[in-house]
């Protein structure tokens, strides 16, 4: 009786408790391991498919939301409203919230393992692919993923040091969506930019950037841009209410001439077609009157090296890129084509170069590691051991780590929205269900305590965790100190202040 | 389906500069009060093929009407147009046709949805008037295995 998806909710809480107290047995504990969308959107469904489960969710900073708070653009206040959702996920009876727990540091998975009969790593991709370039290491060459973080006042990256001052051009590498996100906030006035929740340093930051023109480059053509047509038709402006204004949209005719491999590709695919058309008419579009700003779509470029220049004080920072120009090669039958060099190159002066070229996992001791790939093995999100080999003693399938699932941009690698991680948890939590029914995870252990033994083993440890309670007074702290700006909220972006105002009590 | 009534309204509101959102509720009231011919029957078909009837006051999105009748239909972005998990399939073709286009916004959100057919809408986008009385709409059933080794769905 564990997968009993018919139950009403509010009933299902009291009944799990009944049976758990009286048998103990039926009663399951899993734990989350992360709150971003994969994480909140497997708490939900496991608390849905078991009536008789609890589930506590551990995260490595003081506050939740993973990449919806550090991630989304700030100028996109809509998307982040599926946090209502979460909060009231979290608030939820079956559910803990451990916050400023680090797994690998604080508690590692076999700890986790014991106290829970499953465990979900949902801990995300928090290091980015490198392009080991020469120079790659300059002043003012940032990956995309720290001056997100940057910007959206993640704790980890307040004192990035990114200079705005001294560049006037900015190269960006990739054309995905993040890619665009950093090419929105440099170019987009700061007085919108103020009315939004973007972390204090960098809007004065931004406030004195001299940054005017954005070249936003890609080693295939318009044809492939990986970024989605809601994202490009707000950065081309067009008289969208949230557009760019007084930004010139520069982009190649030449770059706009097709081939047939190019037109099948965009027969497949929606996304591509529906980009390419937005492109094709901006490029024709003449610019705004009176645009202080250039964004430009450089395509058919990879890069090669970055080079160094003084700034005005004398000191090196990066002076430019070096690009190879490319051709498509391949495709046909369904397959893309990609990106070969031309052995023809081209240097492109740029005070600051952010690279997007994707987000990457990182492994955690004691867990099994894919690490060509950057994502954990797996099966249906049932984790596979990196050996992949002997049957477990438990009688889960050869290779199966019983009791330990992975879902999210940690599973699927760093690609797709927030409601891809909810189709993806519902698979996950299918294979849990299956595991359940079959009896390879449950059944009595006194020595699984979930949550309950969490709380001492941190205890001992000396961590000090932040409960949802906690979370919701820096919450509420945070919008305080916004309102008076005038900005939704005012991120908090020092964890040991997160921590002294979520364990205050006024 | 997750609620979000719950809780705080901060968030939505503050897509009011951008977005549009309107209360839930209202819909239920307005529901009890309407007489039959201020409502549409609409029917929804679950993942598991299972059908629920209910009876939409004009005016009244999809969404909203889902959740008012405990239907599982998710909207992470509370109708503002910002997700796409609000994806529901007409299930007639010849009413899709007769239905206004999909604006261009909606048609990129479109473009992410899971499982995108050709006669798929955003429930947040589409509201109950007189035509559109009988509707059937289909939620997506997620098609396992689709995800292993980071495999990336494009819907085409
Ligand atoms: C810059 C950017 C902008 C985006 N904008 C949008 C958008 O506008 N709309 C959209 O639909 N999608 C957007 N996406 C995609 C979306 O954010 C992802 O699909 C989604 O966040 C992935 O969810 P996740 O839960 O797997 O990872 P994450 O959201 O990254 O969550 C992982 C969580 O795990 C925690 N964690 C990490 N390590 C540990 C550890 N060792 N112990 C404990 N906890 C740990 C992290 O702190 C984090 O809270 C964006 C992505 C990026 C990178
Ligand atoms: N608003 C939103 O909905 C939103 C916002 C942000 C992010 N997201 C999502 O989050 C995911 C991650 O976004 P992302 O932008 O990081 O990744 P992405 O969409 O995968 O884009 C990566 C970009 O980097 C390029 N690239 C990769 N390796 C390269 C190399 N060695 N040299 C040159 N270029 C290289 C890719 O080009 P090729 O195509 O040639 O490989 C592509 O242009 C995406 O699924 C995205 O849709 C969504
Ligand atoms: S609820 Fe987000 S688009 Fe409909």
């Amino acid at each position: 009786m564990y997968a009993n998806e018919n139950e009403e909710e509010g009933g299902g809480a009291k009944r799990a408790q009944d049976a758990g107290e009286a048998t103990n047995a039926s009663f399951l504990r899993f734990a989350v391991v992360g709150s971003g969308p994969a994480g909140f959107y497997t708490a939900d469904r496991l608390l849905k498919t078991f009536q008789n489960a609890a589930v506590d969710i551990i995260e490595r900073l003081p506050t939740p939301f993973g990449l919806i708070r550090s991630g989304v653009a700030p100028d996109h206040p809509e998307t982040k409203a599926v946090i209502n959702q979460f909060s009231a996920v979290a608030a939820g009876e079956r559910v803990g919230f451990f916050g400023n727990v680090t797994l690998g540091k604080d508690v590692s998975v076999e700890e986790l393992q014991q106290l829970y009969h499953g465990v979900v790593l949902a801990y995300g991709a928090e290091s980015c692919r490198t392009l080991g370039a020469p120079g790659e290491d300059l002043p003012n060459v940032l990956s995309a993923r720290e001056f997100v973080w940057w910007y959206n006042g993640h704790p980890d990256y307040v004192s990035l040091p990114v200079d705005l001052e001294s560049a006037e051009t900015a190269v960006i590498l990739g054309q995905g969506n993040v890619a665009l996100d950093c090419a929105r906030i440099l170019l987009r006035n700061t007085d919108e930019l103020a009315k939004t929740d973007i972390a204090a340093h960098a809007l004065e930051a931004l406030r004195k950037s001299k940054v005017r023109r954005v070249l936003v480059v890609g080693r295939r053509g318009p044809a492939q841009a990986a970024c989605t047509a809601k994202e490009v038709r707000e950065i081309l402006g067009g008289g969208l209410a949230t557009g760019l204004k007084d930004v010139k949209i520069t982009i190649h005719d030449s770059d706009l001439q097709t081939t047939a491999l190019d037109q099948e590709e965009m027969k497949a695919s929606r996304t591509h077609r529906r980009v390419f058309d937005l492109l094709q008419k901006a490029a024709s579009r003449p610019p705004p009157a009176g645009a202080t700003k250039e964004l430009e779509w450089v395509f058919f470029r990879s890069p090669v090296s970055f080079y160094a220049s003084k700034d005005e004080q004398g000191k090196q920072t990066v002076g430019g890129v070096r690009f190879q120009k490319t051709r498509l090669e391949g495709g046909g039958n369904g397959r893309s084509q990609r990106a070969v060099g031309l052995a023809e190159f081209e240097d492109v002066p740029a005070g600051l170069v952010l690279r997007s070229i994707g987000y990457k996992s990182l492994p955690v001791p004691g867990l099994p590691f894919d690490y060509q790939k950057g994502v954990v093995p797996h099966q249906q999100g049932r984790v596979l051991s990196s050996e992949g080999a002997s049957a477990s003693a438990s009688g889960a399938p050869a290779g199966e780590v019983p009791g330990l699932y992975v879902v999210g941009w940690l599973k699927r690698g760093p690609t797709g929205i927030i409601g891809t991680n909810l189709i993806d948890a519902e698979e996950t939590v299918a294979s849990i269900a299956e595991d359940a029914k079959r009896g390879l995870i449950g059944g009595f252990d006194a020595a699984r305590q979930g949550g309950e033994g969490l709380r001492l083993l941190l205890r001992d440890k000396g961590v000090t965790h932040v409960p949802f309670e906690g979370w919701k007074r820096i919450d509420a702290v945070e919008v305080e100190r916004g309102a008076d700006k005038g900005k939704p909220r005012e991120k908090m972006v020092d964890v040991q202040e997160m921590v002294k105002v979520a364990g205050s009590t006024s | 389906m997750m609620k979000a009534e719950a809780a705080g309204q901060r968030e939505s509101s503050l897509s009011g500069s951008f977005g549009r959102h309107q209360s839930r509720g209202f819909a239920a009231e307005a529901a009890a009060l309407a007489d039959e011919k201020e409502t549409i029957q609409v029917t929804f078909v679950d993942k598991n093929g299972e059908e629920k009837q209910i009876r939409v006051p004009m005016g009244v999105n999809m969404l909203q009407a889902a959740h008012d009748n405990d239907i599982e239909l998710e909207g992470a972005c509370e109708g503002s147009l910002a997700c796409s998990t609000c994806h529901v399939i007409i299930m007639d073709q010849d009413l899709y046709d007769k239905m206004e286009e999909p604006s261009d916004e909606e048609n990129d959100m479109l473009d992410l949805a899971f499982g995108l057919t050709e006669t798929s809408r955003l429930g947040c986008q589409v509201v109950a008037s007189p035509e559109l009385d009988g509707m059937k709409l289909r939620l997506p059933a997620a098609t396992r295995n689709f995800y292993v080794d980071g495999h990336k769905p494009e819907p085409h």
